[in-house]
């Protein structure tokens, strides 16, 4: 389970003073459910993601994972979360399995579990094929699956997915929304950020709407629809983030 | 700490190492070629062109000494010059090396030498230039023994003893053993390499392990892991150290076997004997061992400083501006170090690389200051401990690790 509690992060920027990537922002994610955060390009979904998979710490707030404090336990917490993003890159020098065993001894995996893990792990996405081969060697989709099998390799509770599909072609998106989905079916609690609409209707079973790092919106898509008066989504998220809305011309 | 961490780091950083080309070149190869090429390669040319220029017979043009036949005939005589007949050109003819020197003998010599006036013969030659001074060398060394036979015939025509002119001899003898004297020579260059090629070994690491990761786009991922971040500079770190040594390392033993091969070729011939026993460092195993004892708390403080700065940069190349004027800052003190005069002081000993170049140069040559190395020890590992925290603390500052 994931609890943002009034997550903030703040930077200082030279030319514009500072800016409040994320502004006080709260929500809940529930094991066996996907949470979807959907926001234009620099709305703050990275940071509050990223906040959450401690790897920056927040100004102010905090948020429990899986019972850990991101701020005073994140090594904790990060035992607990798989975090894939298209800014997750494999070692190019190392082979496959090489990376994936990488990972599972940083996370503790003792040798024996880890050799158990790997070849359950290869198996199930289809890897063996090219578990020898060196990273820089494979296809986009082969570098998803292996990128895939890193965040799994420990079993985490908790999945976090920033943009995951950001830049891929629909086979190897399809590929990242099927693991998503099979992420939820196996009781993990997942969290996901994206600005393609498509892909929360599809997947989410709630969905937050961020904008300027604040959370403007939050509910299942039903709970939306009716409180917005729109079927769309996108009409919904555009009348979210616009203060003054104008509806689409329909033709 | 996790010892256990920092080493999965550590083995995996060495695995992607070994098989990156250019950190295979920069840490392995070039400091096994760089000697022998250096060495045996210019070695052997410079020996070969010495001998070829010891084996040339060099025109010698003559400069008057028509009234003077004695001396005259004396350097015709001359097996290993050739002398040959005045021109107006003279001096272009030097400059333009188609003669390599020109003797002048005043007009009316002997005559005056007879009477025992003051007289003054002189060598033109082309300063620098070796095949000039060795042909000057060889007229000069003809003209000392004339004037010596002159002296000995006036002595004895007086009937006085040669003694009247030389009544003892001063001779210079060296009580120093001979790695003292090869230690005094070149031991100064032992610890500018090792202080270098630590630098150069750890550059390409330092950058490769930090703003690589970030270009690459590989920061995130470990970042997302478990691991403390302290354990994972830790093993970042040790990695660079490793680079910074092993080059030391290889460098001195592909140093120590230029050297020897360059003695045993050199050693064949009766020119480069002498030259060979200057270049033959006595490098005993506990002078090695000192060494590099020496050397380590300077590659810690290499390896941080360069990781600190390297992380810094955005990419590789960032990096790259960044660390390249770095290896002035190290190659001055070094250098320095080599000055003939700069001995090592208490003083001194408090800069980290000048302090350390000394001190090598006087374990090469086999003296220890035990007070200096202690001096010298203590205050290289505190630079290199404030190094490494730095770069430590480094690798906790977001604004550090996600600069945009």
């Amino acid at each position: 389970m994931i609890e943002a509690r009034s997550l903030s992060k703040r930077f200082q920027d030279k030319k514009r003073g500072e800016i409040r990537a994320v502004d006080n922002v709260s929500f809940t994610c529930q094991p066996g459910k996907i949470y979807g955060l959907l926001g234009a390009n620099g709305a703050g979904k990275t940071t509050t993601l990223r906040m959450l998979a401690t790897i920056l710490e927040p100004t102010d707030g905090t948020a429990i994972i899986c019972g850990h404090d991101v701020v005073e336990q994140p090594e904790k917490v990060r035992a607990n979360v798989g975090f894939l993003s298209t800014a997750t890159a494999l070692y190019r020098r190392l082979t496959a399995q090489e990376f994936v065993e990488y990972f599972g001894r940083l996370n503790g995996l003792d040798e024996p579990t880890l050799k158990k893990r790997v070849d359950t792990i290869f198996d199930r996405l289809d890897m063996n094929g090219f578990r020898d081969r060196r990273c820089d060697k494979l296809s986009t989709g082969m570098m998803q699956k292996t990128s895939i099998a890193r965040t799994l390799v420990h079993d985490p509770a908790v999945m976090i997915f920033d943009e995951p599909t950001n830049g891929l072609d629909i086979m190897t998106a399809r590929t990242i929304t099927a693991f998503i989905r099979e992420c939820r079916n196996n009781g993990k609690t997942v969290i996901f950020s994206t600005h393609i609409m498509s892909e929360v209707e599809k997947l989410c079973d709630t969905i937050g709407i961020i904008q300027s790092g604040k959370l403007l919106a939050e509910g299942t898509l039903p709970e939306l629809r009716d409180k917005y008066a729109e079927h769309d989504l996108e009409e919904i998220f555009v009348k979210v983030v616009t203060p003054h809305y104008v509806p689409e011309e329909k033709n | 700490m996790s010892l256990r961490n920092v080493g999965i780091v550590y083995r995996k950083e060495l695995t992607e190492a070994l098989r990156d080309r250019r950190t295979v070149i920069s840490t392995i190869l070039v400091p096994l070629l760089l000697f022998p090429v250096l060495s045996v390669g210019f070695g052997t040319l410079a020996v070969a062109l010495v001998g070829k220029a010891e084996e040339e017979v060099p025109k010698v043009m003559l400069r008057g000494g028509a009234d003077s036949p004695a001396i005259v005939d004396g350097l015709k005589k001359l097996d290993k010059i050739q002398i040959v007949p005045e021109a107006a050109d003279w001096k272009d003819e030097i400059i333009n090396k188609e003669i390599r020197a020109a003797v002048e003998i005043p007009i009316g010599f002997e005559a005056d030498v007879a009477q025992q006036k003051a007289e003054t013969v002189k060598i033109y030659d082309y300063d620098g230039d070796l095949k000039s001074d060795l042909a000057a060398k060889k007229v000069d060394k003809f003209i000392q023994q004339y004037r010596d036979k002159v002296v000995k015939d006036r002595l004895a025509a007086k009937n006085l003893p040669e003694t009247m002119l030389t009544p003892f001899e001063v001779k210079q003898e060296n009580v120093a053993p001979p790695e003292k004297v090869s230690g005094a020579a070149i031991g100064g260059i032992i610890g500018y390499m090792v202080i270098l090629l630590c630098m150069t070994g750890a550059m390409y690491p330092a950058m490769d392990l930090t703003a690589g990761e970030k270009e690459r786009g590989t920061m995130e991922t470990i970042l997302s892991s478990p691991i403390s971040r302290t354990h994972l500079v830790l093993g970042k770190f040790s990695l660079i150290l490793t680079a910074a040594l092993g080059t030391a390392v290889l460098s001195v033993l592909s140093m120590g076997v230029s050297f020897n091969v360059l003695a045993h070729y050199t050693s064949k011939s009766e020119g480069g004997r002498a030259a060979a026993a200057g270049m033959l460092l006595q490098l005993g195993p506990k002078t090695v061992i000192s060494v590099f004892l020496m050397a380590v708390p300077i590659a810690v403080l290499f390896s941080a400083v360069l990781m600190t700065i390297a992380l810094f940069a955005k990419t590789y190349k960032e990096a790259q501006s960044y660390l390249t004027p770095m290896t002035f800052v190290v190659i001055i003190p070094a250098i320095a170090a080599m000055l003939p005069g700069v001995e090592l002081t208490s003083k001194l000993a408090l800069i980290p690389i000048l302090g350390t170049s000394l001190l090598c140069k006087e374990l090469v040559a086999g003296t220890y200051h035990w007070n200096l190395i202690a001096q010298i020890f203590t205050f290289n590992c505190v630079y290199a401990a404030v190094a490494l925290f730095l770069a430590v603390k480094m690798f906790q500052r977001e604004s550090v690790l996600f600069r945009s």
